[in-house]
């Protein structure tokens, strides 16, 4: 199998920007710069020789120590080609990545899920509320910062206890059980 | 039993009345149709067909106002812990809980930042059923354990029998 037409064609419309990383886990993987994301994604799915009408899944990830700090994966799905891709996009602390709405609806809640987990602002999302945690919920769980076990409180005993460290990225005025849903008696 | 519970001696008449009553309640459990995880698929077995909880006059109930029995069949993570109070608290009394699988009880493997640690911590827990998930006959167990409890329970006796000899 030689190169995808869909190598071809980014190299072509977007040059140097988008960056072609190799081939891992039967995909071929892009790197893009935040600014170009979008354009790539209209690009890919509006494309008539390519049609990546489906996209699969987006994905957070922490990579501290490292800078720049988050990576947004998004990964694509070709239904009537049946091509698969793979874009990586880094992205800075604080986090900020235009959304992919407007592209494909389904990345609605996959946004709202890498929003909840690791803090990633997509700007131009409709509703971007977290989507697996309660809304009182503070910090974001899936970060390397955020121990495992939480922080300590009267349902979770073995938590962590805050310190002033480790909540300096909240807000001041928390107490033990400002965690907890709704009401406890 | 409102203003009657827990009022008078330990003497024929109601020990004799007691045992009545706790013998009527226990045997008609009636649990709520509420179940969070996967343990909740072995409750359902147990209350199918083949393992038959029926006989023991244990009928699940789709509503907490008209269930006395709460079976705690699954992980609680903290979101979910409300509705297990509320509904808790919807029961009418007397009311018991039993808490099914290591993850009620303790949270089991998922020792993290989403779940409680221990259902206890949420509502007053009467039998805990280990396992990963318990088989059937461990919850039948639980349950037959419960009506043991139940059946030693003062109702309108004291619950202190030397205060109840001095009254």
């Amino acid at each position: 199998m030689g190169v995808p037409l869909y190598c071809t064609k980014i190299a072509k419309r977007f040059g140097r920007e988008v960056e072609h990383e190799g081939h891992s886990h039967g995909m071929h993987v892009f790197a893009a710069p935040p600014s170009v994301v979008v354009d790539l994604c209209r690009f890919l799915k509006d494309d008539p020789e390519l049609r990546f009408n489906f996209l699969s899944d987006i994905c957070g990830v922490d990579r501290y120590p490292q800078t720049p700090r988050f990576e947004v994966v998004y990964h694509l799905y070709s239904i009537p080609l049946k091509w698969r891709l793979r874009i990586k996009c880094r992205v800075d602390d604080p986090p900020r990545v235009s959304s992919v709405v407007g592209v494909w609806k389904t990345a609605n809640w996959h946004e709202r899920e890498a929003y909840d987990m690791y803090g990633i602002v997509f700007d131009g999302h409709p509703d971007l509320r977290r989507i697996y945690m309660w809304e009182e919920f503070e910090g974001y769980p899936m970060r390397k910062d955020f121990p495992l076990r939480g922080y300590k409180d009267t349902y979770n005993p073995f938590g962590e206890e805050k310190t002033e460290t480790s909540s300096s990225s909240l807000s001041d005025d928390q107490d033990n059980n400002s965690s907890q849903p709704g009401e406890k008696r | 039993m409102g203003i009657l519970e827990n009022r008078f001696p330990d003497n024929v008449f109601f020990s004799t009345a007691d045992s009545i009553i706790n013998w009527s309640r226990k045997s008609a459990l009636w649990p709520e149709t509420f179940g969070i995880a996967c343990c909740a698929i072995e409750m359902i077995a147990t209350g199918c067909s083949r393992y038959d909880l029926d006989r023991f006059g244990i009928v699940f109930r789709p509503s907490p106002r008209q269930s006395d029995v709460m079976v705690i069949a699954g992980t609680v993570t903290k979101k979910f812990a409300p509705v297990v109070r509320r509904l808790y608290d919807q029961m009418p009394e007397p009311r018991w809980v039993i808490a099914m699988g290591t993850c009620a009880i303790t949270g089991g493997v998922y020792n993290t930042y989403a779940v409680v640690q221990g259902s206890e911590l949420v509502v007053p827990v009467d039998v805990h059923v280990p396992g990963c998930p318990p088989r059937p006959e461990a919850l039948m167990h639980g349950f037959l354990l419960l009506q043991e409890k139940i059946q030693k329970s003062h109702v309108l006796r004291r619950h202190d029998p030397e205060s109840a000899m001095a009254g």
